[in-house]
């Protein structure tokens, strides 16, 4: 489903983000990303979103190499993509039920599936009373919650996390990491970056470690050794 | 799907705008202002040509004939000036013509009106007088007259006002070209004002607009409320700066007119209010969108 290429980052000379990268994602895996800060793996999610180009190297996504889309075809790819952030980025002027409908607006669906599908994902993570609250009304468990919700409901293929939990207390962040589980078992690939040694030794899943750009180790059950 | 695209672009953008209340305020007050400079200069430029027009008009060469002038020769003489691509027009005032203006100038006047009854003829003669499209055209058409060699030309009068004449020519091109300067100048100014303010207001929302782009909104979806924004912002400060035109023309256009001469600003307000309002609209719009264009370039590139 997804396929990292022999693909390498240089951001400028003497710099470089990641290094000869190749591994693959299968569909349905919960796959950990770990590795220090630096480790590239910020640059990875970035590569994977088309935030940003490989220096070389080719990333597929359902056998599409992302880099060779035009502007137009790349919106239609993330939509595919549900994406998590450490910082949230939900959008300020809105409110919960609107950050989540924008998603679906800006994919183009109707109205009636947008009255449906809002309440339902709201529901799903526990926010339904919270729907007209601004972000900044929020904690920053609901605001992450919030943007899990907004995530998952274009129905993506995949589910990508960059630190998600980085900013939250341990209570929230287990709830968090639950709720990933739960969506990994509902059929949806989840991509997990983090360096938090605590939930990757729980989930006991798939592990990739990265080491100053480059995989250094590739386990099934891993577990999370530096 | 397109419409319900246009439909959520538009809603996006009221709401921006409503919720952004601060911001839009600003935005719109300092539009007014750029606006409030643009809707001045066009009023200058209104008053300056009119009173140009005016005083056009006062300016005119006269060339008067002899008294035993014959007709026919007068009437060529204007055939010839009409043919002068400089002329505008030529007024004949036959000697009756002549006599009866001067009575009239002097009515109730009786030591005058009975010296002519004295003198028995008509001591006043024929003439010609001449518009001509442009100030400056005088001096060739003054040339055209001296080397024609007319039969029955007296005397032309530009001789004696050509120094005025050519004084005023050149005040009045100044004054025109100092207005044209002006209006460039003021108008680059309030342009990168409100540019700037638009740039700024954006500048806020470039991690919003980059959100966006991550969640796959297309460009234009995420474009589109900051262009009908900007559209929405020229609408209000052009409709604003309007109402604030109509007590300011109807202080300044009576004490403008007696000072420049020219015409009334609040009738010409009055009478303009609509295309007047239409201008303001078109730049504030232009303005509006152009800059949001211009500002959310730059942060949809990812």
């Amino acid at each position: 489903m997804i396929y990292f290429d022999n693909v390498s980052k240089k951001y400028n000379e003497g710099s470089v983000a990641l290094e000869e990268v190749s591994f693959t994602i299968e569909p349905k895996e919960f796959v950990s990303i770990v590795g220090q800060s630096g480790a590239g793996k910020s640059t990875l999610i970035k590569l994977l979103l088309a935030e940003e180009r490989p220096s070389s190297g080719k990333i597929f996504f359902e056998s599409q190499d992302i880099h060779q889309l035009s502007k137009r075809e790349i919106p239609v790819v993330r939509r595919k993509i549900g994406t998590i952030f450490q910082d949230f980025r939900l959008l300020p002027t809105k409110t919960a039920y609107e950050n989540i409908a924008f998603a679906l607006e800006a994919a183009g669906r109707d109205d009636a599936e947008i009255a449906a599908d809002v309440p339902h994902v709201l529901d799903l993570v526990g926010l339904s009373d919270r729907a007209d609250y601004f972000p900044h009304e929020l904690s920053g468990g609901q605001k992450q919650r919030v943007a899990i919700a907004r995530a998952l409901v274009n129905r993506p293929e995949v589910l990508i996390a960059d630190e998600a939990t980085g900013n939250l207390d341990p209570i929230n962040t287990w709830e968090i990491v639950r709720l990933f589980g739960k969506i990994n078992e509902l059929g949806t690939t989840v991509v997990l970056a983090t360096h938090n040694k605590d939930i990757i030794d729980t989930i006991g899943k798939r592990v990739v470690t990265l080491e100053n750009g480059k995989v250094v180790r590739d386990e099934k059950r891993g577990k999370y050794v530096l | 799907m397109l419409a319900t695209n246009f439909r959520r672009i538009i809603t996006a953008a009221l709401t921006n705008f409503w919720r952004n209340g601060l911001v839009s305020l600003a935005t719109v007050s300092v539009m007014v202002l750029a606006l409030f400079m643009a809707g001045s200069l066009i009023l200058f430029q209104v008053l300056l040509s009119s009173t140009l027009d005016e005083v056009r008009d006062k300016i005119d060469v006269t060339v008067y004939f002899q008294l035993d002038a014959q007709e026919p020769d007068i009437l060529h003489v204007k055939s010839q000036l009409e043919q002068l691509g400089e002329v505008e027009g030529v007024e004949y005032v036959s000697r009756e013509e002549a006599l009866r203006l001067f009575r009239e100038r002097h009515e109730g006047n009786n030591l005058i009106s009975s010296a002519l009854d004295e003198l028995g003829e008509n001591p006043l003669g024929a003439s010609l007088r001449i518009q001509a499209k442009d100030p400056s055209h005088y001096e060739s058409i003054d040339a055209f007259l001296e080397n024609g060699n007319f039969t029955g030309v007296d005397r032309v009068n530009f001789q004696q006002n050509e120094l005025v004449f050519q004084r005023l020519t050149s005040i009045l091109s100044a004054a025109r070209m100092g207005g044209i300067g002006v209006s460039v100048a003021l108008g680059a100014i309030a342009f990168l004002v409100v540019f700037n303010t638009i740039r700024l207001a954006i500048y806020t929302s470039r991690e919003e607009i980059g959100v966006m782009r991550l969640v796959g909104a297309s460009n234009w979806f995420v474009r589109g409320p900051f262009l009908i924004e900007g559209v929405f912002h020229g609408l209000v400060a052009s409709l604003a700066t309007v109402f604030i035109f109509w007590p300011i023309t109807l202080w300044l256009g009576p004490r403008a007119q007696s000072f420049f001469g020219g015409q009334n600003l609040f009738n010409y307000y009055a009478e303009n209010f609509f295309i007047f309002f239409l201008q303001l609209l078109a730049v504030g719009v232009v303005l509006g969108v152009l800059s949001s264009f211009i500002a959310t370039r730059r942060y949809l590139k990812v």
